[in-house]
């Protein structure tokens, strides 16, 4: 067992946050309890560190069931059988990822059985990418032709967008946000969950979804551009549909 | 030197940002995105995008769940 904790979001008090999301991943503050006090608590039927994993975990968990099943409450049902399932189990835990990994697996393959019982999740093997996933991210139109001066180069450069400072802006940032997220199907939205909303690493997502980095960043990738594309036609200024003039790409 | 197009780059800015390109690649990139203010900026909202998507609320799990969660543990045999 190595005994190394994986910190996310929520081990993080909130002042510390902001300074983690300004430097992209969340970074460990204090160093919260490691991997051997939690697993030896857990079978010692130890109650304070239960309760220090519910409240610490139990909000991103919850956040990644949500991107397989359609309601809150589905999501929360997930989060507590798998809960169950990593008490009853604790003693087959190997150390051999994480806990943070092992437990997420659980909840995945639990969200997974929901998520094909409620119509919402397809089979296993599609957790790789498909071949809807490996088209181009940006409409070919925004790009310059093959008998171009400048083939492959903008016909218009992406619209400069508003600073998000604003306190509505951001409300309705995070509103386009979390609609894009939902937008987008399951293989992706799941990646760019654990990736880009819980801060997870390409490494522990791999491991966690059992796919490989190529096939991981192939959906991260597109993800990442359909949500910005959503978020460009709220902030782009001037925006998408009346610009008119062409960029030059030298 | 092999250049790339705007087209290319755009596909190419996860795995910049992970740094998984090759070291010819990223210079080619970073050549690219010095001289291209359309890519400069697709990049750059492609980072804000990352940072916003951080921000997203998350919310926790109900008094109840967890209440009935404490009792599962409390009673599961060992």
């Amino acid at each position: 067992m190595t005994g190394l904790a994986i910190a996310t979001r929520e081990d993080l008090s909130p002042r510390t946050m902001t300074r983690a999301i300004r430097h992209r991943y969340p970074r460990p503050v204090s160093v919260p309890m490691s991997d051997d006090v939690l697993v030896a608590g857990l079978r010692a039927r130890d109650e304070d560190v239960f309760t220090h994993l519910l409240t610490n975990w139990s909000r991103s968990m919850l956040r990644l069931a949500r991107s397989f099943v359609s309601t809150e409450a589905s999501a929360e049902e997930v989060v507590q059988d798998t809960w169950v399932a990593v008490i009853q189990g604790i003693d087959r835990f190997e150390g051999r990822s994480s806990l943070r990994t092992w437990v997420y697996r659980i909840l995945v393959n639990t969200a997974r059985k929901r998520g094909v019982k409620e119509h919402r999740s397809v089979p296993w093997s599609s957790l790789s990418p498909i071949d809807d996933d490996r088209g181009p991210t940006v409409d070919p139109a925004a790009f310059r032709g093959a008998d171009d001066q400048y083939p492959g180069g903008w016909k218009a450069f992406p619209g400069e967008w508003a600073s998000t400072e604003s306190s509505v802006l951001a409300s309705e940032v995070r509103t386009t946000v979390k609609a894009a997220l939902d937008l987008l199907p399951e293989r992706q939205r799941i990646v760019i969950t654990l990736r880009d909303v819980l801060g997870h690493t390409s490494d522990e997502v791999c491991e966690m979804l059992d796919i490989s980095t190529a096939n991981q960043r192939v959906l991260l990738h597109r993800a990442r551009a359909a949500v910005r594309a959503r978020l460009a036609d709220y902030l782009a200024d001037p925006p998408p549909s009346g610009r008119g003039v062409l960029g030059e790409v030298g | 030197m092999t250049t790339l197009t705007c087209k290319e780059i755009v596909e190419l800015v996860t795995a910049y940002l992970e740094g998984d390109l090759d070291d010819q690649t990223t210079e080619s990139f970073e050549e690219h995105l010095a001289v291209c203010p359309g890519c400069e900026t697709y990049v750059e909202q492609f980072r804000i995008t990352i940072a916003r998507l951080g921000e997203v609320p998350l919310e926790s799990l109900s008094d109840d769940a967890q209440t009935n969660l404490l009792d599962t543990f409390r009673n599961l045999p060992r």
